[in-house]
């Protein structure tokens, strides 16, 4: 089977090297030092043992062992977002590949680079329902940008340099590499030239705008009397934050962030008029109901955003940037003007031939505008006042806030899913981009903790907080394990209403209080203790009065894992809340407050 | 509207299925399907007909180029083009009804080519729409089996697509 060496044409690199031997498992792990990768995230099994002997005789490399396949995509993910590097995990075949999948879909969702390595029984029981066999490329194949099943031990080096570029261009996304057993014995060994570039005709991401649509979009950008710039995930991943602030700053206008853009622009700004959408700011909202011109920058208009978008902004005209012409045009129709490309690159043009043009924004169209958007801030803004009735528990909205406090703002905040990643986004201000990392499209509970690992490891010296709920942390809560045996001391703010809370506000708000299957209130464990039999630091906080002081116990304990359990008032509701099927304005602000 | 769109993909094992894939995951329309070699064994020439709207069109085209494996592609309906599908069809042929098959199949330019005395197989090439019209004629009654190729199709005059 394969190529004889004696039969190879060449064993020179072209530098006149001599080439090395290398069996698949070792040109796996060359090939992720070559990518410069330091960290990856794993659980061994039957199918990928040749791999991690692989990976034992190296140092380049290191490996952390997860408890659940889900978290080691869930880490190399977190990794993945808050350092814009690939992200990389290593499952083994059946259980262990599938197992990975909810990771995958949620890198995919939100279009994080990841390289997942699965491995898969040797190529001759393939198709054969051997034992711990699955179809990987079959399973995955809605939730990747691209996958790979390794035929031959040759293609390896060419596999993996095509994985992580495909992960990380154009618009980023997950890329399986299926690797059959076989394909990494120890005793097949090949030339390893590991390929410099990498050339697909049939892939060639954009990267540049087209000038001439620049110039249209700046038209129409100036024509503006209420813009509006909705900058969304894409500025993040694209590293634009920083283009995207010297625009919105040169031009004045008022900046909303979606769930997945928040920190793409200061959140602590005064042109910063909060996240938008489903659970947005009131003044954000109507900023873009009302607004005449609306500039989209790496947003997709999902549907937690605009609402029906058949009563979408029906004043608005549009310039939608976006890398994926895909995106273009697809939920909200009438766009103006589309521009492909890189948002960094597209910005950064646009603001030099913004300098070179005559043309200046309206200043007192500008000026009305932003006594318009000031008001509503004034009136209904999450920021200038209460925007909620403080009961004699501690709220939610309070413990976010308490935790900006304590962390100066500073903290990467890692969320599950619920209510609680509403407050966090809603009362954290994020003024720099990869602090904030949520699983925005997916919506995955148990993302959390294992996101928070990848994170810690990627930025050790920074405070790492894992804001979640009872609910979605016994999701992945054996990843506690984890963190004990890398030292990863993350810091856990457990909101916990005893209640699936998202679920319940549902179920309260249109289904008469029926709360089924959204309650567990008797069955909780102690979270202190089980924090501690992992040996960690748990405590309970149920005295609003005493929660700033144990919070700054906890992030003062830098080399601990702490585990705090926040007894909050369990009938509270995000809000501002769209209503179903309305326009971005039509928001119900609070219990008491039905619509306005 | 019915749209034909014509994709040069990768001839990589995997790569139909994620062709087939995107259409059933996003809810796009599959009336007709094919796909073979090109005169580059690299490349597989795939035609795809199907309905929707402009905006779904729109996405179906946009959506495909975003696959890996999907090297071009182009909607010949945009422009001048040709179509063809191939029809093999068991038909019942006695006593009088073989004249009556056989002369139907002349006007429909078809071919027999393969008999026995009770049946006909028909062989016809011709656009989608010529096809119904012949099964039409003959009768759902006198039919015992269809096989149709599904849509193939190429532009008019000079465009091209390839690599």
């Amino acid at each position: 089977m394969g190529v004889t060496i004696a039969r190879l044409p060449k064993l020179f690199t072209r530098r006149g090297s001599e080439v090395e031997l290398l069996s698949g498992g070792e040109m796996i792990m060359r090939a992720l030092k070559e990518e410069g990768v330091k960290i990856i995230f794993g659980y061994p099994g039957g199918a990928v043992l040749h791999i991690y002997d692989a990976l034992y005789q190296q140092d380049a490399v290191e490996h952390i062992l997860v408890r659940h396949e889900q978290a080691a995509v869930h880490a190399a993910d977190g990794f993945a977002r808050s350092t814009g590097e690939v992200g990389v995990s290593l499952v083994t075949s059946g259980p262990g590949a599938t197992n990975a999948i909810t990771g995958i879909a949620t890198a995919y969702m939100d279009s994080i680079p990841l390289v997942v390595i699965s491995g898969n029984v040797p190529s001759h029981l393939m198709g054969t329902d051997a034992f711990q066999e699955t179809d990987m490329i079959g399973c995955c194949r809605p939730i990747v940008k691209h996958s790979f099943l390794v035929r031959s031990i040759a293609e390896i080096p060419s596999v993996m340099k095509k994985a992580f570029h495909i992960a990380k261009s154009g618009r980023p996304g997950p890329v399986v590499v299926d690797v059959p057993k076989d394909m990494t014995a120890p005793t097949e060994k090949r030339p390893f030239v590991y390929p410099e570039t990498v050339k697909m005709r049939s892939y060639t991401p954009a990267l540049k705008g087209h000038a001439g649509q620049i110039r249209k979009a700046l038209d129409l950008l100036l024509e503006a009397k209420r813009p509006v710039i909705y900058a969304g995930g894409g500025v993040v991943l694209g590293n634009a934050a920083k283009e995207l602030t010297a625009i919105a700053k040169r031009l004045g206008y008022p900046v909303t962030n979606t769930l997945m853009g928040l920190g793409a622009f200061p959140g602590s700004d005064d042109q910063f008029i909060g996240m938008l959408g489903m659970h947005g700011f009131y003044e954000a909202n109507q900023a873009m109901h009302q607004a005449d011109v609306i500039f989209a920058v790496g947003a997709r208009f999902d549907d937690r955003v605009t609402n029906n978008p058949k009563k979408f902004c029906p004043n608005a005209r549009i310039v939608h940037i976006d890398i994926d012409p895909a995106s273009i045009q697809k939920t909200v129709q009438h766009i103006e003007v589309p521009l492909v490309g890189p948002v960094g690159p597209v910005l950064a043009d646009m603001v030099e031939m913004l300098n070179q043009m005559a043309v200046e924004p309206d200043q007192n169209a500008l000026s009305a505008w932003w006594e318009t958007i000031n008001g509503w801030r004034e009136k209904h803004g999450l920021w200038t006042g209460d925007r909620f009735i403080r009961r004699d528990k501690i709220m939610p909205q309070d413990v976010i806030r308490t935790l900006y406090e304590v962390t100066k703002g500073e903290a990467f905040v890692c969320s599950d899913v619920g209510q609680h990643q509403m407050f966090a986004a809603q009362y954290y201000k994020y003024d720099q981009p990869r602090r904030w990392i949520n699983s925005g499209g997916l919506g995955t509970m148990g993302f959390g903790l294992p996101a928070a690992m990848g994170v810690q490891l990627a930025h050790p010296d920074s405070p790492v907080a894992v804001v979640t709920g009872e609910g979605s942390i016994q999701m992945c809560i054996e990843e506690l394990s984890t963190c004990t045996q890398y030292n990863m001391p993350v810091k856990i703010i457990n909101l916990n209403n005893a209640a699936l809370g998202m679920v319940k506000q549902w179920q309260d708000m249109q289904y008469g209080g029926r709360y089924a299957g959204s309650t567990y209130a008797d069955s909780l464990p102690d979270f202190v203790k089980l924090a501690e039999a992992y040996g960690h630091v748990g405590m309970i906080v149920t005295d609003p009065s005493e929660l700033k002081e144990k919070m700054e116990e906890c992030f003062a304990m830098k080399d601990r894992v702490v585990f705090m359990d926040i007894y909050i008032d369990p009938d509270e509701h995000v809000y501002p809340m769209q209503i179903p099927t309305g326009s971005m304005k039509d928001m119900i602000l609070s219990k008491t407050e039905p619509s306005n | 509207m019915r749209h034909i769109i014509s994709v040069l993909m990768e001839n990589e094992p995997g790569a139909l299925s994620r062709v087939v894939g995107l259409f059933s995951q996003r809810g796009y329309n599959i009336e007709s399907l094919t796909v073979a070699p090109t005169e580059d064994v690299t490349l597989s020439r795939l035609t795809v007909t199907t309905i929707g709207d402009d905006t779904v069109i729109e996405q179906i085209t946009k959506q495909l180029n975003k696959l890996i494996d999907v090297v071009k592609l182009v909607d010949l309906t945009d422009g001048e083009h040709i179509e063809r599908e191939l029809m093999l069809i068991k038909i019942k042929a006695i006593g009088a009804q073989r004249t009556e098959v056989k002369r139907t199949c002349d006007i429909f330019r078809g071919q027999i080519v393969d008999v026995t005395p009770a049946m006909y197989t028909v062989q016809l090439t011709g656009t989608s729409d010529k096809l119904d019209a012949f099964i039409d004629a003959i009768g759902a009654s006198a039919i015992l089996e269809v096989v149709r190729s599904g849509v193939s199709g190429i532009a008019r005059g000079e465009r091209v697509l390839s690599v």
